[in-house]
C-alpha cells in the first residue's frame, strides 16, 4: 500500500491496472459476490491503484489552482464537528485551562533549524485568513473562516531539506485509542491556502474543531486537515510511522492518503 | 446501434440483421456492470450521510431536504423517507433492517443493496472512485466512436419530423398498446427509443460525472465552474442522486421493455448483435 504514496510512471500502468481490476472485478462478481473479491488481496491492490489515477490527474490539471473561496455572507450558521472531538491528556487539558500560554508546536526532521514556537509567535508570523468549505468524506460541507501563518512560511523557516518529500502532522489526541496523524506532500504543504489555523470564525479554535492549532489542506477532505497538532516533522518515507500509510483514516480504515476527491 | 447493415440471410422467413455493433455491445457490458458497481458503492457512500440539501452546505442541524432514517414514538421504532416535511415508513428496507445475521441496523440503505454489503464507507469509495474512471473514459470513448462512425446520426438524431408532437404521440400510443415495430421499422429506434438513450448517453451519464466531480475538493479548485452551475456542492451531490434515480428508472424501463418485446430475441441481439427481424404482414 505505501507504494501508492510515491508518485510513480504513470498513467499507461494505473489505467492497465484499472482495466484489469474491471475484469477480475466482472469474474468475481460473478463468481462469488463482491465481498469475496474484496478478499482477494489482488483485486483490492488494483482497485486502489487509481488512487494514483486520481492524484495524477487532479495534479496535472490543478496545478496551484487555489481552492474557492466565500464571503462572511456564506458562513454556515453552525458548523458541526466530528471525529476527534477532544483530548483527555491531562497536559492538554492543563494547556486548554490556561489558553495555550505555555504551549509550544515543534517543527523537526529534515530541517536544518528545528523551531519550537509557541502559540503567540505562530500569531505574530504573517497571517492569511480564508473563508472555505469544509467537505467531509461523508458528504457533508461546512463553511467556516480560518486564520493562521502559511505552513510554508514554516517550512522555510526551519529550512526544509531537498530530501524531505512529506510533512507529518503529530495532534495530541487519541482516537479510539491510537495516537491521531497526518501527512501531505510537500506540494500541497506549500500551497498558499495550507496554513496552520489557531482561530476560526474569528475567535480561537474551540476544543472539538482542534484547539490550538489545526491544519488546513484545503483542497483535501476533511480527515487531512489533523486537529489538535503538537508536532511537524519533515520526513523522505511515510513507512515507518504507525500503520505506514500515512495517517490515522490510512492506517485503521482503507481511506485514500490522497484525499482531493 | 439500430440495424442499417442489413444481412440479408433468409432464416425461418425472417431476416437476420445486424442490430447492434460490437462497439455498442462491448460499451453495454461493461456499462452494465459498471452502473451496477456504481450504484451500490453509491448507496453505501450515502449511508455515510443519508441527508442531502440545496446549496453550499449541509451537515447534522442544517435542513435537509431529503432524509433516510428512523425513529422511535413510544415503544415502536421504524425506519422512514423523508422528503421536505413528509414522511413515508419503509421499515425493513430502509432506514432500520436486518441485516444477515438478523441483526437490527439503522442505516439508510440495507447491505443487499450496497458494495460493501458490511458498512464501510472507504471500501466503498475505492470500488466507486476506480469504476467511476471506467464509466467515464468508456464514455467518451464510445461517444467519440459513435461520432466517428456514424451512430449517432444514423441511429440517435433525433429528424425535425420526428420531433412533431403528432409523431410523438404516435408512438407513445404505439408503446402504450405494447405495439412493437415489426419489418424496415424494427430496424430503426423510435423517437421514444431515440429520446430515452439520448437523455441517458447526453444528460444522465455526463450529468453524474459532472456533478461527482463537482463534489472534489480538488476538482472544485481548478473547475469552480462545475460546481457554481449548478449552485453548490450539496446541490451537486443531491443531482448525483437524483441522476442515479433516473439511471434506475431507465433501467426498470429498459428490462420491462426488452421483456415486453421479446427477452430473448433482444438478448441475443446485445449479446452477438444479430437480430431476426418479423417480416411485415402484407
Amino acid at each position: 500500500m505505501s507504494r501508492i504514496l510515491r508518485p510513480r510512471g504513470g498513467l499507461a500502468l494505473s489505467r492497465r491496472g484499472l482495466l484489469r481490476g474491471g475484469a477480475v472485478a466482472a469474474g468475481g462478481l460473478a463468481l462469488s459476490g463482491c465481498d469475496d473479491l474484496w478478499r482477494a488481496d489482488a483485486a483490492k491492490d488494483v482497485l486502489t491503484r487509481a488512487e494514483d489515477l486520481h492524484r495524477w490527474s487532479q495534479r496535472a490539471l490543478g496545478g496551484e489552482a487555489l481552492a474557492r473561496e466565500y464571503t462572511r455572507a456564506d458562513l454556515s450558521p453552525r458548523f458541526r464537528a466530528n471525529g476527534s472531538q477532544g483530548v483527555a491528556d491531562p497536559a492538554y487539558r492543563r494547556q486548554l485551562g490556561e489558553g495555550f500560554a505555555g504551549w509550544t508546536l515543534r517543527v523537526e526532521g529534515l530541517v536544518a533549524r528545528p523551531l519550537d514556537l509557541s502559540l503567540a509567535a505562530l500569531k505574530d508570523l504573517p497571517q492569511r485568513s480564508q473563508i472555505t468549505r469544509h467537505d467531509c468524506v461523508e458528504g457533508w460541507s461546512a463553511i467556516g473562516q480560518w486564520q493562521g501563518p502559511q505552513l510554508g512560511g514554516l517550512l522555510r523557516l526551519a529550512g526544509v531539506s531537498e530530501t524531505a518529500r512529506y510533512i507529518v502532522f503529530h495532534c495530541a489526541d487519541l482516537y479510539h485509542g491510537r495516537p491521531y496523524y497526518e501527512s501531505i506532500d510537500l506540494a500541497d504543504a506549500f500551497h498558499p491556502q495550507t496554513i496552520l489555523a489557531w482561530q476560526m470564525n474569528g475567535a480561537p479554535l474551540e476544543e472539538v474543531h482542534g484547539a490550538p492549532l489545526r491544519l488546513r489542506v484545503e483542497r483535501q477532505l476533511g480527515y487531512k486537515h489533523a486537529k489538535f497538532v503538537t508536532r511537524i516533522v519533515a520526513v523522505d518515507s511515510l513507512q515507518d510511522i504507525y500503520g505506514g500509510k500515512g495517517g490515522y483514516w490510512e492506517d485503521v480504515g482503507d481511506y485514500a492518503w490522497y484525499a482531493g476527491i | 446501434m439500430a440495424g442499417t447493415e442489413a444481412q440479408d440471410s433468409a432464416q425461418d422467413g425472417g431476416r437476420v440483421i445486424l442490430r447492434h455493433r460490437l462497439s455498442t455491445r462491448l460499451w453495454h457490458g461493461v456499462n452494465a456492470l459498471t452502473l451496477l458497481v456504481l450504484l451500490m458503492s453509491g448507496l453505501m457512500i450515502f449511508n455515510a450521510h443519508p441527508r442531502l440539501y440545496w446549496g453550499e452546505y449541509g451537515a447534522n442541524y442544517d435542513a435537509p431536504w431529503f432524509k433516510v432514517s428512523s425513529a422511535r414514538i413510544g415503544a415502536r421504532e421504524f425506519g422512514f423517507v423523508q422528503i421536505a416535511n413528509s414522511r413515508v415508513e419503509t421499515t425493513g428496507v430502509l432506514g432500520l433492517w436486518e441485516d444477515q445475521d438478523g441483526r437490527l441496523q439503522r442505516r439508510a440503505f440495507p447491505y443487499w443493496m450496497t458494495l460493501p454489503s458490511r458498512y464501510s464507507l472507504a471500501l466503498a469509495r475505492i470500488w466507486h472512485l476506480a469504476f467511476a474512471w471506467v464509466l467515464a473514459l468508456g464514455l467518451l470513448g464510445y461517444l467519440l466512436w459513435s461520432l466517428v462512425n456514424g451512430h449517432l446520426r444514423r441511429d440517435l438524431h433525433i429528424t425535425r419530423r420526428e420531433w412533431h408532437p403528432r409523431s410523438l404521440w404516435q408512438d407513445v400510443k404505439a408503446h402504450a398498446r405494447l405495439r412493437f415495430p415489426k419489418g424496415e421499422a424494427a430496424r430503426h429506434y423510435s423517437v421514444l427509443q431515440k429520446l430515452a438513450y439520448a437523455g441517458v448517453l447526453f444528460i444522465l451519464l455526463p450529468g453524474m460525472i459532472a456533478t461527482g466531480l463537482a463534489m472534489s475538493p480538488g476538482t472544485d479548485a481548478w473547475a469552480p465552474l462545475l460546481t457554481q452551475a449548478v449552485g453548490g456542492r450539496q446541490t451537486a451531490r443531491s443531482l448525483h442522486f437524483l441522476f442515479a434515480f433516473g439511471l434506475v428508472l431507465f433501467f426498470g424501463v429498459h428490462m420491462a421493455m426488452v421483456v415486453l418485446a421479446g427477452p430473448l430475441k433482444h438478448l441475443r441481439a446485445i449479446v452477438t448483435g444479430r437480430m431476426q427481424i418479423e417480416e411485415d404482414a402484407s
